[in-house]
């Protein structure tokens, strides 16, 4: 297995007027790992994403992500070079079907002129709209309206149309927020099955430090902007500073003790 | 699949029957009809954009053209082949509607609409101003010519209307495979979540810019036939009460299918004839109890009694979860 | 050299009118994030209501003076009760639709009041010059200006000044400005949005018609009046800002020396240079000058 680097972030900075949102972040990224990165709420960890995934436009610093520099580039050129990401707030169409959700992920990535021609619903894009909503076992829901949808399905929706342009790497937010508490463990588990099946390399923020621990070989911390631990998870969950901002002490110590 | 034969069939059929009318049908119906066809075109337009979220205050502005090319093109070029006009006509509608596309599509929701209505009343400006083309009076359209050969009232008429009904068929089915298209649904994802779209690799600007070229052709094609039609234009067709009804048609019918601007429009034809005959100084009036009524009670318009619409356009209740 | 001078005052006289009504517009738009194409109506209602009432008043050969209290009064009275009738009589059901839905829905009211204004005054003009020529002229130069015009500099800044001092230093200011920032959260904190909704939308509604019976002596009060007014009020408030009573008054400035400008230079292009202004401002700024702040959405 390679140990090719696709992404590397350095000396990012973000700032809002006198709001400082992002400072000094440097970050690479092997292929393959699973990342986990916490933080406390407003630590700077979906501003991270954010500029990564091209929403927004960092202060100073560079991105750069299977070798190419896509500082500052638009999402979509982002996505369409292989980094594609899922939202806190699941967003969806909600006037479409599940299936048609699928869809026009999958015809968003080769719009074109001919699209004006082109059905949407064409038996090549349905096969494989199909087979990502299978990998994450929501196909039966196919053709239900959105609306309808639970939000653990919603989720997984959500994630499903990450997913079907294969990216390289994908980037969870909160994937398992907005779930009720015994609904957390299998969806983060029918998440990652799914994702594992495909090369795709996984950076996901989470709150729960059962499920970094579980699923994560890494975690980086996030703290007032600025990343204070990165490494084995293990290591950084037992960081001093991310034990006083992040974790909390009996949490560590809890996480310390399980096997 | 099986559904989009069903449309394209009963498109053809629709337009063949109403084709053969022509048969038996007095002058006066042939003109009206195709005075619902022209108003139709346009209003297609207007659900198209509709559907992406977008409403346009100043489809007028494209009707105008579209009736001015025709004028002009007699008065000037001395061109009056019917066809020839039309496919004029829908050429300056896709060059102006690219040109003006070009900013339009970088605004949303109400800027969108206001600009829309700014530039169609930039047009009436110049226009009524302009001694040359007749200002607020406007000019004749000379009669059309088929291939050549000079045609009497009664065959221009008949000519007119079985144009129409083709150039209605034609754009219907364009239309419909617009809808079932990648762009038709891509505009009404980025009406629904722009953000969304944009991670997932479109560019919504690309696509309300096309859309919006195709509406501007459609509104030119309406108003040249209008022209054709009527043998007169004038700057009212881009005054803000033309580009009103037009919308208000579009609410009429509402969004569900390419069906529902012909229906709207002839409600609305029939609907008008009745009012300006017995209350011609509240015909406005009329106009804006309807829309607020619509607004307030059938959100997807009449044609959501008939078919209940999926698309959630903006002119749908927004989100109290279902329960 | 006259020409600029004709050009500035010409501007800030031209401006003080837009203000007053782009105030009322942009309030309006601020608390209850609906844009009120019917704003042009209230304006041709404060018109005709003043061209035809106090018309009458200086016919009957009543004190002069007086007669421009009466145009206040009446205006804002008019404006006030119109509002409140269609807030409490429409708006108030549809609060919670998207906002384009409420241009449409204000859109159909203007349409409503068009034929109502003519069902009432007819089609005819109505004129009520005499105030105009109650206050005397000055002389600039070669130039000549009606101090009623130069008057109205002086009535915007004043409502400028009362709307600052409202919103800025009173209590129930500060409440608005609370439901202008987020409505939803007013009202999970006890405010009384409902009420609110119902005096601000008097109160813009008022300023409309006031624009409208000031300016009534010094035009022609056609039908058509408020359509006119409506699509340039709307260039105002959009370039200043939607929301925003600071950026209608930058706003008002702006297009107001720019008309002016087109007015006395090349009189054909007036309105392509007010939108040329817009758009101009919205390539830099595309949400107007002073827009109001939006919260982050994913």
């Amino acid at each position: 297995m390679t140990q090719k680097t696709i992404l590397e972030v350095r000396d990012l900075n973000k700032a809002f007027g006198a709001v400082v949102a992002a400072a000094d972040i440097n970050i690479e990224v092997t292929e393959g790992e699973i990342i986990a990165i916490i933080g406390a709420n407003g630590a700077g960890k979906t501003t991270f994403v954010n500029m990564v995934t091209g929403y927004l436009t960092p202060t100073t610093g560079t991105i750069r992500f299977l070798g190419q520099d896509i500082t500052g580039r638009a999402p979509a050129a982002v996505c369409k070079a292989g980094l594609t990401r899922s939202f806190q707030v699941a967003q969806l169409f909600p006037g479409l079907t599940v299936m048609e959700n699928m869809l026009v992920a999958f015809a968003s990535l080769r719009i074109g002129t001919a699209s004006f021609f082109t059905p949407l619903n064409n038996a090549a894009a349905r096969k494989t709209a199909l087979g990502v909503l299978s990998t994450f076992g929501i196909d039966p829901h196919a053709d239900a309206p959105v609306s309808a949808l639970a939000q653990g399905v919603r989720k997984l929706l959500d994630i499903s149309m990450a997913m079907i342009s294969g990216p390289s790497l994908l980037m969870l937010d909160e994937p398992t927020s907005g779930v009720a508490v015994d609904e957390k463990f299998p969806l983060m588990e029918t998440v990652m099955a799914g994702v594992r099946q495909t090369d795709a390399t996984i950076m996901f923020i989470e709150h729960d430090m059962e499920i970094v621990t579980r699923y994560a070989s890494r975690v980086i911390a996030f703290y007032e902007g600025t990343i204070i631990a990165d490494g084995p998870v293990a290591q950084v969950l037992d960081d001093e500073r991310v034990r006083k901002y992040i974790v909390g002490q009996i949490q560590a110590a809890a996480t310390a003790d399980s096997p | 699949m099986r559904q989009i034969d069903y449309s394209f069939i009963a498109i053809v059929l629709a337009a063949l029957l109403l084709a053969l009318g022509a048969v038996v049908f007095p002058l006066w119906l042939l003109s009206t009809i195709v005075n619902i066809i022209a108003k139709a075109l346009v209003v297609i337009g207007v659900i198209l954009l509709m559907r992406g979220g977008l409403v346009s205050f100043g489809q007028g502005l494209y009707y105008c053209i579209g009736g001015y090319v025709v004028g002009l093109g007699g008065q000037l070029l001395g061109i009056t082949d019917i066809v020839l006009l039309l496919v004029f006509a829908a050429i300056i509608g896709i060059v102006s509607g690219a040109v003006i596309g070009l900013l339009m599509s970088r605004f949303r929701e109400i800027f969108f609409a206001m600009f829309s209505l700014a530039i169609a009343m930039i047009l009436y400006g110049m226009l009524s101003q302009s001694q040359a083309l007749g200002s607020t009076d406007g000019f004749n359209v000379a009669r059309v010519t088929a291939l050549g050969i000079e045609l009497t009232a009664g065959q221009a008429s008949l000519l007119i209307y079985l144009v129409a009904c083709a150039l209605a068929a034609i754009l219907s089915i364009l239309t419909h495979i617009y809808y079932k298209s990648e762009v038709g649904f891509a505009c009404l994802a980025a009406g629904e979540n722009e953000v969304r779209l944009q991670y997932l690799g479109a560019t919504p600007n690309r696509i309300f810019y096309g859309t919006y070229i195709i509406a501007a052709t459609l509104a030119a094609l309406g108003g040249a036939l209008t022209a054709i039609n009527y043998g007169h234009v004038g700057p009212n067709m881009t005054y803000w009460t033309q580009s009103g009804e037009f919308i208000f048609i579009a609410l009429l019918g509402g969004s569900g299918s390419v069906m529902a601007a012909f229906v709207g429009s002839t409600l609305f034809e029939f609907v008008r004839t009745y009012a300006l005959e017995f209350a011609p100084d509240a015909w406005q009036l009329i106009l804006g109890t309807v829309l607020v009524l619509i607004i307030f009670f059938l959100p997807d318009g009449l044609w959501s009694l008939i078919q209940p619409a999926r698309s959630s356009a903006r002119i749908k209740r927004r989100g109290k979860a279902p329960s | 050299m006259m020409t600029f001078l004709a050009i500035v005052i010409d501007g800030f006289i031209y401006a003080s009118w837009l203000f007053i009504i782009a105030a009322g517009l942009s309030l309006i738009y601020g608390v209850m994030r609906i844009l009120n194409m019917a704003h042009g109506s209230f304006y041709a209602i404060g018109a005709y209501t003043v061209a035809s009432l106090a018309g009458w008043y200086w016919s009957a050969g009543l004190p002069p003076y007086g007669g421009i209290v009466l145009m206040f009064v009446i205006a804002l009275a008019v404006g006030a009760l119109v509002g409140f009738v269609i807030e409490r009589g429409v708006l108030r059901f549809l609060m919670d639709r998207d906002q384009i839905v409420m241009v449409l829905v204000t859109f159909g009211l203007l349409l409503m009041f068009e034929d109502i204004i003519k069902l009432m005054w007819g089609v005819q003009s109505y004129y009520a010059p005499e105030p105009y020529s109650l206050f005397g002229s000055t002389d600039v130069g070669d130039l000549v200006f009606v101090n009623y015009d130069l008057a109205m500099v002086g009535v915007a800044a004043l409502v400028a000044f009362l709307l600052w001092f409202g919103l800025n230093r009173t209590r129930q200011g500060k409440l608005l400005r609370a439901v202008i920032h987020d409505r939803e959260l007013a009202i999970t904190m006890g405010i009384n949005v409902r009420r609110l909704f119902v005096i601000t939308f008097s109160v813009g509604a008022a300023l409309g018609t006031l624009a409208g019976g000031l300016v009534a002596p010094a035009i022609a009060v056609t039908p058509g009046i408020g359509i006119e007014i409506i699509v340039l009020a709307f260039a105002v408030v959009v370039t200043g800002g939607l929301g925003s009573i600071q950026g209608a008054l930058v706003g008002s400035i702006l297009i107001g020396l720019a008309r002016a400008a087109a007015v006395n230079l090349y009189p054909e292009l007036e309105l392509f240079v007010i939108y040329g202004v817009m758009a101009l401002v919205l390539i830099f700024k595309p949400r107007g000058l002073f827009a109001l702040a939006s919260t982050r959405k994913i």
